[in-house]
């Protein structure tokens, strides 16, 4: 589903080169449910825009559901984003001045989906995240697990092949946290391929399997014996 | 997808009420500033015979010589823009066009047949019976008198509707008369409503300002020794006193106009303009080279300078000041749109192209000019009714807003700020949704 493959992404400026990721390589499979961790500044957030073609890449190669993105425009990027990726957000990024449905309907729009269809893509999705008597309301009118709620519907409305989820409990209290991670566990049940940022090794565990980045890199596990206990004792 | 940003960019709008209400005003009042003077410029700008105004010709002929004083200092390209009786006469028996007419402002006092209405004077134009096909007057009721009439110096006229309602309370009024200084006219036609602005035809006097009530025939007002009431200009050398010492003199007051429908006549007439004022040089008359030249109208009010260029200035300067409102407009959408920068993070990650971004801010931008437009057709209404109180009456003429002017006010508006948002919508599709969505 995705495989990048030695990628790099450097930041340059006139004196100095800083990589964010620099010889990177995973293999996410289709129905995975990955965890990234890694400490503040290890690249992970950039890993997921670059994952989620929100931002290009130094070198090395990516293949999103078997297709190359190297060299894509941004249209064609744009289109690829919309029909096969799903965000979920540490800060929801719901649009204010959008109610719920009209949030979720942001990315059909995109897609071309004419009124009927968008309508029950609509509906579905809410009934999913359990919001469907709440479609009128802004997202000021919502908890912050509501508001995470709707921008998982908002995530699967367009029926993607990949859900991209960043820090998606950073801003939740415990009780709230749990009910996204269990919706994201019934969807990753249900099919979804999930990859999940977080920076909480507890949050990782619930995770198929995680991968751990360090200075940009991806890590070996085995040799984290303080990280590995940690899942041990979670399992 | 029109609809949706239509959408979007109202919901947008009522956000910030604020920014909103300053973004339409800036528009508003700098296409309100600006259509108050196009609207004024396009109506003394305006071709009032389009439909023939390639085909009319103003005649000169210079029967000053190149010495003369009287015209414009310095400019050895101006010279008399009308003629003297001798070569207007002399022009009308040649009869080298397909049609021509001489012509003069004159005026008399008008009794009312009706004892109740007090004598008054009005304003007299003097012509030929083909006065009225070439500048395609309307008619409301009769025609125009017989060019028998004009050999005959026969006591016809047509008068305005407005002067038929006047004297007579309207209705068909022809076969009634008419008394002027005390002579009866039989009353041939009756004109519609017919105001060419500017009044090409005769721009000596009164561009933009009412046309006359009433048209005589030329050769009977020369009969009856009327006045001119036009521009009367005699080069030091008045001649002979009295009428018939006018009539033989180098005086020029009467304005000449040749009909040429195709350029082969054009070419024809300047050749036979030429002639004849090379055959006056011959005869002793002038004393240099034929000196001749025939315009058409749009020609014509380019050379009188109907628009002036303190006008033309003035155009200038109140496009300038909505260069400025613009910018303005402009500084506010940017402030406005990129402060909308993490929306526009989230639209891109959920699939939304630069095309798309760019194409929904360009819409916002539009409703502003639309908003900025309507308030600039209010504003520009109350620029005009401004200049109504302050300046002429002839001015005032030229201050009707048509549909015309309203469409372009609304597509000048739309443009221009549109226009105006392109460098805050580009910089909106230039977001990078990676580092606003890190950003927060």
């Amino acid at each position: 589903m995705l495989k990048m493959t030695h990628l790099s992404k450097a930041y340059r400026t006139e004196v100095v080169e800083t990589y964010a990721l620099r010889d990177f390589s995973i293999h996410v499979r289709e129905g995975e449910f990955v965890a990234v961790t890694g400490p503040s500044g290890s690249g992970k957030t950039t890993f997921l825009t670059i994952a989620g073609l929100l931002e290009e890449f130094s070198g090395g190669e990516y293949q999103l559901d078997g297709a190359n993105v190297r060299g894509l425009n941004d249209n064609q990027r744009s289109r690829l984003r919309n029909e096969k990726i799903g965000f979920i957000f540490q800060a929801f990024n719901l649009i204010t001045d959008l109610n719920v449905q009209d949030n979720i309907d942001v990315p059909l729009r995109y897609r071309g989906f004419n009124g009927a269809e968008r309508r029950r893509r609509i509906q579905e999705a809410l009934g999913r995240v359990g919001l469907s008597a709440r479609s009128r309301h802004y997202p000021a009118e919502l908890s912050g697990g509501q508001q995470q709620r709707v921008a998982i519907a908002r995530a699967l409305a367009g029926s993607p092949r990949l859900l991209l989820a960043d820090e998606p409990t950073g801003n939740l209290d415990t009780q709230m946290a749990r009910g996204v991670l269990d919706l994201l566990e019934e969807l990753h049940r249900d099919g979804a391929t999930i990859v999940m940022v977080t920076h909480d090794p507890e949050l990782a565990v619930r995770a198929q399997r995680e991968v751990h980045i360090v200075d940009g890199q991806v890590v070996d596990l085995a040799a984290q014996p303080r990280l590995v206990a940690t899942a041990n004792a979670n399992t | 997808m029109f609809n949706y940003y239509f959408g979007l960019a109202v919901r947008s709008l009522r956000r910030n009420i604020v920014l909103t209400v300053l973004m339409i005003a800036a528009v508003g009042v700098g296409i309100g500033a600006s259509m108050t003077t196009l609207t004024v410029f396009r109506a003394m700008d305006n071709d009032p015979i389009p439909q023939k105004s390639r085909q009319l010709f103003a005649v000169q002929i210079d029967n000053w010589g190149p010495d003369t004083k009287s015209v414009a200092a310095g400019d050895k390209e101006r010279f008399q823009e009308q003629l003297s009786y001798i070569d207007a006469v002399a022009l009308m028996n040649a009869k080298a066009a397909h049609r021509q007419i001489a012509m003069y402002k004159t005026g008399a006092a008008l009794t009312p047949a009706n004892p109740q209405l007090l004598p008054f004077q009005v304003q007299i134009r003097a012509t030929y019976t083909d006065f009225f096909p070439m500048f395609q007057t309307p008619f409301l009721a009769g025609g125009a008198w017989s060019a028998d009439d004009d050999k005959n110096h026969a006591d016809v006229a047509v008068i305005t509707q407005k002067l038929n309602d006047k004297v007579f309370g309207g209705g068909n009024s022809i076969g009634k008369t008419i008394n002027l200084d005390n002579h009866e006219f039989r009353i041939v036609g009756i004109l519609a409503t017919w105001e060419p602005t500017p009044q090409f035809y005769d721009l000596n006097n009164d561009t933009f300002a009412e046309g006359a009530a009433i048209y005589l025939p030329f050769t009977r007002a020369i009969d009856g020794q009327m006045p001119s009431w036009g521009n009367n200009n005699c080069n030091g050398d008045i001649g002979q006193p009295g009428w018939e010492g006018r009539l033989r003199s180098e005086c020029v007051w009467i304005q000449f106009w040749a009909e040429l429908p195709t350029p082969a006549a054009v070419e024809n007439y300047r050749t036979f303009l030429n002639n004849y004022a090379t055959e006056q040089q011959h005869l002793g008359r002038f004393h240099w080279p034929a000196h001749t030249r025939i315009r058409d109208v749009r020609e014509w009010l380019a050379y009188q300078h109907v628009v002036s260029d303190e006008y033309r200035i003035l155009v200038l300067v109140s496009f300038s000041f909505l260069l400025v409102c613009l910018l303005n407009a402009m500084g506010l959408m940017l402030a406005k749109i990129m402060g909308r920068a993490g929306d526009i993070g989230v639209r891109r990650a959920l699939g939304a192209s630069r095309r798309a971004i760019f194409g929904q801010c360009l819409i916002e931008a539009g409703v502003v000019g639309l908003a900025g437009g309507l308030l600039g057709l209010g504003l520009t209404a109350l620029g005009l009714l401004g200049l109504r109180s302050l300046l002429s009456e002839e001015v005032s003429r030229l201050t009707h807003f048509s549909t015309a002017d309203i469409m372009i006010a609304i597509v000048l508006a739309v443009v221009a700020t549109t226009l105006a948002g392109l460098y805050p919508t580009w910089r909106a599709a230039q977001v990078q949704p990676a580092w606003q969505l890190k950003a927060q």
